[in-house]
C-alpha cells in the first residue's frame, strides 16, 4: 500500500467540461441570467449565483422504458397492513409511490446551477460595449513592453542573431562556392601523396592550380561576411493603461424622492460594473448637487438628504474642476452619468447646456443622462401628458448624433437594464453589416 | 463482552487488549499507514480477503466534485456531459443540499482509493476497511469483473482514450467530435457485450470436446430419430435474407459494436470514438450488475473490520460510537410511504442479506435448513460468502440467498401494477406463500438484462433505401419513452447515415414503432 497525497494537485480538473457544458447551454443561460437579474438586487447581481434552465435542452437521451402502460411488477420495503390480494387505488399521478424516478435523479422540468460571477457578469453584459473605447492613455514610467519584432541589420553585439547570422552565411558560401575545408585537405593530401610518389602525369601541376584557386577563393569569399550579420529587433511599445473615472451626478434636492434615487442609483451600480469589465481600474467620484455641488463619499451620496434649489451647472463645473485636477483627461478615461428628475433653475438650464457643449462633453467619453420620475403611471397616461421638462428640452436640443452624449427616461426598477442595454449596445455600421 | 472474551482465548496473541491507534478526530499519513496495518492483518487472517495492491489517495472536496463528474475516473476525455453533471454536483454541495461521499474507489490495480482530507480519523478507518479491503476484494474476485474487466489495463486505457478524442478535436474540431459522442453515449447502455464471445480453443479443450461429443454419439445415437424433416426447403426462401443478416452479424444487441463495425459512412476516426464510448460501457457494465453485492460486500467488511478493532480496543469507544453514527445511516432503508424513499437502498439489502447468510451459516433455524440446505449450520461463514461474492451477481445472489428472515425483516412486498386494471393489486406479501414470488420478482428487479429494454438490430434494407430496422421486443406491455427514444433515434439514424426504424414488438405483433432520419449524417 502506498498514500498518495494528492491535495496539492493543480484543482480545476472539471473546469473544460464546465466551459463546454456552458458553451453548449449559452442560449438557455442568457435566458436565465436575463430574468435572474431581474428578480436580484443590483447590489447583488454581480454575485454569480444559481439559475435554472430548461432540462430538455441538455437532456442526454437514452432508450428506457416508459413510465405507463404495460404490466409492472415490482418489491417494496416496509409494509404495514397489506396482505395478499388486497387492491389499491392507484396513485392520481403516474407510477405513484412504486416509481423509481427518472434513471439519473434528474428533474425533468428545470436544470439548476450555480454560475460563478464571471460566467454571470459575461453572459450579463454580452453584446455590451463601450463607446469610445480607444481613448487609452499612456502612462509615462514602467509601462513599456518589450517585444521581439523580427531582425535587422545593425544592433549592438549582444542582440546578434547567432543562428541567423550562421544561416545567411551558409548560404552565401554555398551560393559562391566557397570551397569546403575538408575537400581542401583532401587534394592537399593527394598532392603530398603525388609528390611523394614521384608522379609525373601532370597532375601534380593540375592540382597545385587547383588548390591555389581554391584557396583564393576562399580568402576572398569569407566565411562570415558584413552582409550576413543579423541583429534581433526588439520594439520597445508603451503599454496602454486603460483606466477610468466615472462620475456620478446626482440631483439631491428634495423634489428626488427614495424612488428616485433608488434608481438613478441603479443605473451607476450597472455602469460601475460594466466600466470595471472593460477597464483595469476605474475610480468613481460622486457629486452631489443642490443649488450648489460637492464631491462626497458613497454613503452620503445616496443617503442624505440636503434642502436648496437646483443649479445642475454648478454639479458640471465642479466636475470640470476635478478632473482638471485629478484626472487629466489625457491621462483618464472619463464617464459620467447624471440622475435628475429634470427639474432646474430654468434660467440655470442654458449655462448648463452651454458648459456641457463646451467643457464636459469635449473631455468624456460619455455622457449619459438618466431623468428618472415617480413611478407611478397614472398621471403619465393621463388625459394631460405631461409636459416635458424643461431641463429634458434643453438637453434634447444639444444632442448630435456624433456627440457621446445620451438621454433616457427611467420610470420604473425594471427599465433600468433594458435601457442600459440600449445606450451600450453594440451598433455596428450598417456597412459592415452588410 | 463475554463473546470477545470467548474470541480471546481463541486466538491468543490477536486480541489482548491493545492501545488505541488514534484518539482524537486528527490524522496523519503515518497513522493512516497503522491503521491500514491493523485492518490489514484482521481481513487477512479472518476474513482471507484477497485483494490488489492499494493506492491511497488524499484529495480535498474540490476534487472530490472534479472526481464525481467523470465518474470517479481519474482521467477521462472531455465532453460537456459531464460538465453538467460537474455543476449540479456543485450546486448540491455548495448549497448544502448534499455531501460528498467519502471515498471513491476505482477497479484497477493498483485498486486506487480516493480518501477526502475533511474525514476524521475514524471516517478514514472506515473508509480504509470498506474501500481498500471491502471493495478492493469483491473487484479481484467476482466474475462479472473478472470476465469484463481488466483492471490492470485500464487507465492506460482512459489515457489513451482521453489523448484519441483530444487529438481528433484538434484534427476535425470540437463540435464535430461532440457531435458523435453525444450519439453514442446517447447509446451507451446499448453497446456492451452481455455474453463473452466465443474464444479460440486449444488444442487440449479441442480433444476434449472430441472426446466428449463422441462419447454422446455412442451412447444416443439411433437412426429411428432420422424422421427430423428436412429444412433444405425453408432454407432456400430464406437464403438471401438470412446470409445478408448472417454476414453483418444479425440480430445483434450490441448497437455500438454494430455501428463500429457496419455504419456506412463513418471515418476510421469516428469508429474509434465508438469504440472508446463503447469499451467504456463494457468496463463499467459489471458494476452496474452487483451495486447490491459490491456495496453489500464493502459494508460487510468494514462493519466486521471496525468491530474487531473494538474488540481488540484498537479504536476507542467514542470512535467506534462515531463509526455506528455513519453505518446505520448508510444501511437505513426508508418504508415505501417515507418521504426520503427513493428506492431499494443496495448498502441496506446487501448488507442485511450478508450478516443473514452469517447467521445461517453459524446458527440456523429450521425453516433456513428448509431453505439453504447446502450452507445452513456448515460453519464456514466466510467460506459461504466469499464464494457468494465471486460467483454471483445482484440477479443470481438475491434469487439464491434472500432468506425468508430478510424478506421479513425489511417486510418486503410485491405489487402487480396492470395499465388496464383499475387498481393495483398485492401479489405477495412477506408470509410462507409470498417468500419465493418476493424473491423471484426482486431478483428481476436487479436484472440489468431486465432494466435495459431488449433492443437488437434486425435487420437491414440493402436492396433499398437502407434502412436500419431495430426492434424491441417488449416484455409485460412496456413499451419505450417515446420522446427520448425519438432522440436517440436521431442519433443513431446520424450515425447510420440513412433512415433507421424501431419496432416495438411483443408476441410476434408490432405495437408501436417510432422512425428516426439523419438531420447531419456524418461523413
Amino acid at each position: 500500500m502506498h498514500i498518495i497525497d494528492r491535495r496539492r494537485d493543480p484543482g480545476g480538473k472539471s473546469l473544460a467540461n464546465r466551459q463546454r457544458f456552458m458553451r453548449r447551454a449559452r442560449a438557455l443561460v442568457k435566458q436565465a441570467v436575463r430574468e435572474a437579474s431581474g428578480a436580484r438586487k443590483i447590489r447583488e447581481i454581480d454575485g454569480g449565483g444559481a439559475v435554472t434552465i430548461p432540462a430538455d435542452d441538455v437532456h442526454e437521451p437514452s432508450f428506457h422504458a416508459g413510465r405507463d402502460g404495460g404490466m409492472r411488477d415490482y418489491v417494496l420495503p416496509g409494509n404495514k397492513k397489506f396482505v395478499a390480494g388486497d387492491r389499491i387505488q392507484r396513485p392520481k399521478q403516474g407510477q405513484g409511490s412504486g416509481s423509481e424516478g427518472s434513471p439519473d435523479g434528474e428533474g425533468e422540468d428545470g436544470f439548476r446551477f450555480v454560475l460563478s460571477r464571471d460566467e454571470f457578469l459575461d453572459l450579463f453584459l454580452e453584446d455590451l460595449e463601450l463607446p469610445n473605447l480607444a481613448k487609452r492613455q499612456v502612462l509615462g514610467d514602467a509601462v513599456e513592453k518589450r517585444h521581439p519584432a523580427g531582425f535587422r541589420t545593425s544592433g549592438s553585439p549582444a542582440s546578434l542573431s547567432v543562428g541567423r547570422t550562421m544561416r545567411r552565411s551558409l548560404s552565401r558560401r554555398i551560393a559562391l562556392k566557397r570551397p569546403n575545408p575538408a575537400e581542401l585537405d583532401k587534394m592537399r593530401r593527394e598532392l603530398g601523396d603525388l609528390e611523394r610518389d614521384g608522379d609525373t602525369s601532370g597532375r601534380i601541376a593540375v592540382l597545385k592550380a587547383e588548390i591555389e584557386r581554391q584557396e583564393r577563393r576562399a580568402r576572398v569569399i569569407p566565411f562570415i561576411d558584413p552582409v550576413d550579420l543579423r541583429y534581433r529587433r526588439i520594439e520597445v511599445t508603451p503599454e496602454p493603461i486603460a483606466r477610468a473615472a466615472m462620475f456620478c451626478l446626482m440631483d439631491v434636492s428634495a423634489s428626488m424622492d427614495e424612488h428616485m434615487k433608488d434608481l438613478a442609483k441603479r443605473f451607476f451600480s450597472l455602469l460601475y460594473l460594466f466600466l470595471t469589465r472593460r477597464y483595469r481600474q476605474v475610480e468613481i467620484v460622486f457629486i452631489r448637487h443642490t443649488h450648489e455641488a460637492k464631491e462626497v463619499d458613497e454613503e452620503t451620496f445616496f443617503h442624505s438628504r440636503e434642502s436648496g434649489g437646483t443649479v445642475i451647472s454648478s454639479a458640471l463645473i465642479e466636475m470640470a474642476k476635478i478632473v482638471k485636477q485629478r484626472f487629466p483627461a489625457d491621462q483618464w478615461n472619463i464617464y459620467a452619468a447624471q440622475a435628475s428628475d429634470g427639474d432646474n433653475l430654468s434660467s440655470d438650464n442654458a449655462r448648463s447646456v452651454a458648459l456641457l457643449r463646451e467643457t464636459i462633453l469635449p473631455m468624456s467619453q460619455y455622457y449619459a443622462y438618466l431623468q428618472v420620475g415617480r413611478g407611478d403611471f397614472d398621471r403619465e397616461d393621463g388625459v394631460f401628458a405631461r409636459q416635458e421638462t424643461t431641463l429634458w428640452r434643453a438637453y434634447q436640443e444639444l444632442v448630435r448624433p456624433n456627440l457621446p452624449m445620451a438621454m433616457r427616461k427611467v420610470n420604473d426598477r425594471r427599465d433600468i437594464y433594458p435601457v442600459f442595454r440600449e445606450l451600450f449596445e453594440r451598433r455596428d455600421e450598417p456597412a459592415e453589416a452588410r | 463482552m463475554a463473546r470477545a472474551r470467548k474470541t480471546t482465548s481463541a486466538a491468543p496473541p490477536a486480541a489482548m487488549p491493545r492501545e488505541p491507534l488514534f484518539t482524537g478526530r486528527d490524522w496523519d499519513f503515518d497513522l493512516l499507514d497503522r491503521v491500514y496495518g491493523a485492518i490489514g492483518a484482521i481481513a487477512d487472517s479472518e476474513l482471507k480477503l484477497d485483494i490488489y495492491p492499494n493506492q491511497i489517495e488524499v484529495i480535498t472536496s474540490e476534487q472530490m466534485l472534479d472526481a464525481y463528474a467523470s465518474t470517479g475516473m481519474p482521467l477521462f476525455y472531455k465532453h460537456w456531459s459531464f460538465g453538467k453533471h460537474f455543476v449540479r454536483n456543485e450546486t448540491l454541495y455548495r448549497k448544502g443540499w448534499q455531501g460528498l461521499a467519502y471515498e471513491i474507489v476505482i477497479n484497477s490495480s493498483p485498486c486506487i482509493v480516493y480518501i477526502m482530507e475533511e474525514n476524521s480519523a475514524t471516517m478514514q478507518t472506515l473508509v480504509l476497511a470498506h474501500a481498500a479491503f471491502g471493495h478492493n476484494h469483491f473487484f479481484k474476485n467476482n466474475y462479472c469483473f473478472k470476465q469484463w474487466t481488466d483492471a490492470t489495463s485500464i487507465l492506460d486505457y482512459l489515457a489513451f482514450a482521453k489523448n484519441y478524442v483530444a487529438a481528433c478535436e484538434d484534427r476535425y474540431g470540437q463540435e464535430n467530435v461532440e457531435q458523435i459522442l453525444d450519439a453514442a453515449h446517447a447509446l451507451m447502455s446499448h453497446g456492451v457485450h452481455r455474453y463473452p464471445g466465443k474464444h479460440a480453443l486449444d488444442l487440449k479443450s479441442e480433444q476434449r470436446r472430441l472426446e466428449e461429443r463422441q462419447a454422446f454419439a455412442e451412447q444416443h445415437f439411433s437412426d429411428l430419430w432420422r424422421t427430423l424433416p428436412k429444412t433444405a426447403s425453408r432454407r432456400k426462401r430464406d437464403g438471401e435474407d438470412e446470409r445478408r443478416r448472417q454476414m453483418l452479424g444479425l440480430p445483434e444487441e450490441n448497437i455500438l459494436y454494430f455501428l463500429e463495425k457496419n455504419a456506412p459512412r463513418l471515418a476510421p476516426w469516428q469508429r474509434e470514438l465508438i469504440r472508446i464510448v463503447r469499451q467504456i460501457a463494457q468496463y463499467f457494465y459489471p458494476q452496474r450488475q452487483t451495486k447490491v453485492m459490491n456495496e453489500g460486500c464493502a459494508t460487510f467488511t468494514h462493519y466486521r473490520l471496525m468491530t474487531r478493532l473494538h474488540e481488540a480496543g484498537q479504536i476507542t469507544d467514542g470512535a467506534y460510537l462515531e463509526f455506528l453514527h455513519s453505518h446505520t445511516s448508510v444501511v437505513f432503508q426508508p418504508e415505501y410511504d417515507d418521504p426520503r424513499y427513493s428506492g431499494i437502498n443496495p448498502y441496506a439489502l446487501g448488507f442485511a442479506m450478508m450478516e443473514d447468510i452469517e447467521r445461517i451459516a453459524l446458527a440456523p433455524t429450521p425453516e433456513d435448513r428448509a431453505f439453504f440446505p447446502d450452507f445452513a449450520g456448515c460453519g464456514d461463514a466466510y467460506g459461504v460468502l466469499r464464494d457468494a461474492w465471486a460467483n454471483y451477481r445482484d440477479e443470481s445472489f438475491l434469487l439464491q440467498f434472500l432468506s425468508p428472515a430478510v424478506i421479513r425483516k425489511q417486510k418486503l412486498f410485491r405489487l402487480i401494477d396492470d395499465a388496464e386494471d383499475e387498481e393495483i393489486v398485492v401479489a405477495s406479501i412477506h408470509d410462507e406463500r409470498g417468500y419465493k414470488a418476493v424473491r423471484r420478482s426482486l431478483s428481476r428487479q436487479f436484472d440489468v438484462g431486465r432494466q435495459d429494454p431488449d433492443i437488437q438490430v434486425a435487420d437491414v434494407d440493402l436492396a433499398g433505401d437502407r434502412k436500419l430496422i431495430l426492434h424491441h421486443n417488449v416484455v409485460d406491455g412496456v413499451t419505450l419513452d417515446g420522446k427520448d427514444a425519438a432522440k436517440v433515434l436521431h442519433h443513431l439514424a446520424n450515425l447510420w447515415g440513412y433512415d433507421v426504424k424501431l419496432l416495438e414488438i411483443e408476441d410476434g405483433a408490432t405495437i408501436a414503432a417510432h422512425d428516426g432520419s439523419p438531420s447531419r449524417a456524418f461523413r
